[in-house]
């Protein structure tokens, strides 16, 4: 083909599909040196079959046209507020120096992620054999680096004025609870590439993505934290079209062929419960961490989930599926969630990269009208337990190390379906070893397949082998530490850890903006 | 099929096994209805050590000693569970004489004992 026919061919002004059609072509070439099978090695080992690759809706032809420019005008637009965020000291605005410990969480647990999805979707784009698939993930993988790097721009400011945020992507591969979303993302990146788009695109982005974007910007909006806000909405017009892809690429594998009808189900059972299990970290977020409260995780999760995946899961029964197994589980522990997530955090408040505190008679009041059916009975006898601990200078910190669940990497911290008074636990034998879950949804995840878990990283267990300590320390030595050993691996420094009320945090928060000191540890002279 | 993988016949690499702990056994230990200490606690143990030593110089260390309902247990009434099934320890038996080896998980009841205010907690 030279310049000249296609010049001659194309009409002046090109339609939508013509352009795609235009921008895509010569791209599904027939291999000649090596078979198809062997340049797409990865499209067949799931068991998913497809019959024709054209019938891919690529939901990107009809906003291709418009995407470099509205992108670029987005960029724009955010780095010219992020600018006037710098100058104007926005750090200040917020509701609370306590606020800034989301914007610690988002950084630490979600924006390595967004690098973690990008790097996926540059490989789905190598590995689906389709030219839509492939434009689509390529696509996708731009959009989800452009994420990444807007959010660590805009959270370098905070960065400059508060502690936890300093060594981002360092911690994210060592610190304990960062394991929770770096293991998510790597599952979904070693299994096949049918898998992956289900579990990201379809399964997170489509079923779940409301319940974290939703709750950090309108956290952020409710909080006078203008940066997150904009980053939020820079993302947010992505996010629309990723989703649109999460729906387009489930009905086009339900559509080829009815026997991937039950290998999909499996997979929307696995990563719904995943995706549930790394939610935990929102819900201590929207509950506990931001100082003016949006609503609450059960609002949330009534709304996002119950409500709008109810009517998903019915629009695509007629497809053979249903809705996610042990999703009665999540409803059931609506009312416990964020208060096991939050204990959790303030038992090992020594080890997070953020400054948790034992909620507030205000918080915990609050926390009552939304939990009237949990919160006083089972959850408020133990934060008062631990405010009276503080009054005395007593404050309880756990300093063992937790059991944690071999599939979400989250200790044992949640209880029976039926219990709320009790840990949950599971537990199976795989070649002559015992493997422990924190719940139905994660053992079966295991058990389907063992081989790929019993390689998990479990801190707790790298910790004990000692292989989280800095090169050149001596766990024989008398005066050895582990605690304090471990924490220099992780890169801690003075304040990224331990309680908000006396952190360096606070003392700065306080001074910045001419206020005495308050809280529960407030000194009687 | 143990994994779904593209090469057939792949098997992984196990991170936890006994032998990378340094001659100890990774042992479980739970309070059944304490949830104020937020999850079990993981303990790397001597297989050789009796589990009346497990009583008397371990626990104490641990997260469990700082629970309100700690100094109240009264030992003689506790009840045990291995892999969430019941049994009696024999307390001069070493752990692994009591079936307890590498990665098994321990529950302790305490009957009487409820937790903070008597909410499990």
């Amino acid at each position: 083909m030279t310049d000249k026919t296609t010049a001659a061919a194309a009409p002046k002004k090109l339609s939508l599909k013509a352009k795609y059609a235009q921008l895509t072509r010569g791209l599904g070439w027939e291999t000649t040196y090596q078979p198809p099978d062997k340049v797409f090695p990865q499209t067949h080992f799931e068991g998913i079959k497809i019959h024709d690759w054209e019938k891919w809706e690529d939901p990107f032809r009809l906003t291709m046209d418009a995407y470099w420019k509205y992108q670029a005008e987005k960029e724009k637009k955010l780095y010219a507020i992020i600018d006037a965020f710098q100058q104007n000291n926005g750090h200040l605005n917020v509701s609370d120096g306590r606020y800034v410990n989301t914007v610690k969480l988002f950084l630490t647990g979600i924006s390595p992620e967004e690098y973690s999805a990008h790097r996926m979707f540059a490989m789905l784009g190598r590995n689906f054999a389709g030219v839509g698939p492939q434009i689509a993930a390529q696509m996708q993988s731009i959009d989800e680096l452009r994420h990444a790097q807007t959010q660590i721009h805009t959270i370098s400011q905070y960065n400059k004025y508060f502690n936890g945020m300093h060594d981002f992507r360092h911690m994210h591969d060592r610190v304990w609870y960062l394991s929770v979303p770096k293991s998510y993302f790597e599952d979904a990146m070693t299994a096949g590439p049918f898998e992956g788009i289900v579990a990201i695109s379809f399964s997170f982005e489509y079923v779940l993505t409301n319940l974290i974007f939703m709750p950090f910007m309108s956290a952020a909006a409710y909080n006078g934290d203008m940066a997150t806000v904009t980053f939020g909405f820079s993302a947010q017009s992505d996010e629309s079209r990723h989703m649109t892809l999460g729906i387009e690429c489930i009905k086009f594998l339900l559509e080829q062929d009815p026997g991937n009808v039950p290998i999909i189900q499996r997979w929307i059972d696995k990563w719904f419960w995943r995706g549930y299990r790394l939610l935990t970290l929102v819900s201590m977020m929207m509950d506990f961490m931001v100082p003016k409260k949006v609503m609450s995780w059960k609002e949330a999760w009534d709304m996002y989930f119950v409500q709008n995946g109810g009517a998903l899961f019915r629009d695509l029964e007629r497809y053979g599926l249903r809705m996610p197994k042990y999703w009665e589980q999540t409803v059931v522990a609506a009312d416990r969630l964020s208060c096991e997530a939050w204990n959790t955090f303030y038992n090992y408040a020594a080890a997070a990269n953020f400054n948790p505190w034992c909620p507030t008679a205000e918080d915990m009041d609050w926390m009552s009208q939304k939990y009237p059916g949990t919160f006083d009975k089972y959850y408020r006898p133990r934060f008062e337990h631990y405010r009276e601990l503080e009054k005395q200078g007593k404050r309880f910190y756990n300093t063992t190390l937790p059991m944690l669940c071999q599939t979400c990497q989250i200790p044992l911290v949640f209880s029976e379906p039926d219990d709320p008074t009790q840990t949950c636990y599971r537990e199976s034998d795989y070649n002559g070893m015992k493997y422990h879950f924190c719940s139905d949804g994660c053992k079966d995840i295991f058990d389907h397949e063992p081989e790929k878990y019993v390689q998990a990283w479990l801190p707790v267990h790298q910790i004990y082998q000692g292989n989280c300590f800095k090169p050149g320390t001596d766990p024989t030595a008398k005066d050895f530490n582990p605690l304090a050993a471990v924490l220099e691996y992780y890169n801690f420094g003075p304040g990224d850890n331990m309680d908000y009320a006396g952190s360096p945090d606070e003392t700065n928060w306080l001074k910045w903006k001419g206020l005495a000191k308050s809280g529960p540890l407030k000194m009687a002279s | 099929m143990a994994v779904n993988a593209l090469q057939p016949g792949y098997t992984g690499e196990v991170k936890d096994r006994v032998e990378l702990f340094h001659g100890n056994h990774l042992i479980y230990i739970g309070w059944d209805q304490h949830m104020m200490i937020c999850a079990p606690v993981a303990l790397p143990l001597p297989p050789t050590m009796p589990f009346g030593a497990l009583i008397s110089d371990v626990l104490p260390t641990t997260a469990f000693a700082a629970h309100p309902d700690w100094p109240r247990i009264d030992w003689s009434q506790v009840e045990w569970l291995r892999s969430g099934k019941p049994f009696k320890p024999d307390p001069g038996k070493s752990l692994a004489d009591n079936g307890l080896g590498h990665k098994s998980a321990l529950r302790l009841r305490t009957p009487g004992l409820d937790g903070i205010g008597a909410t499990g907690s």
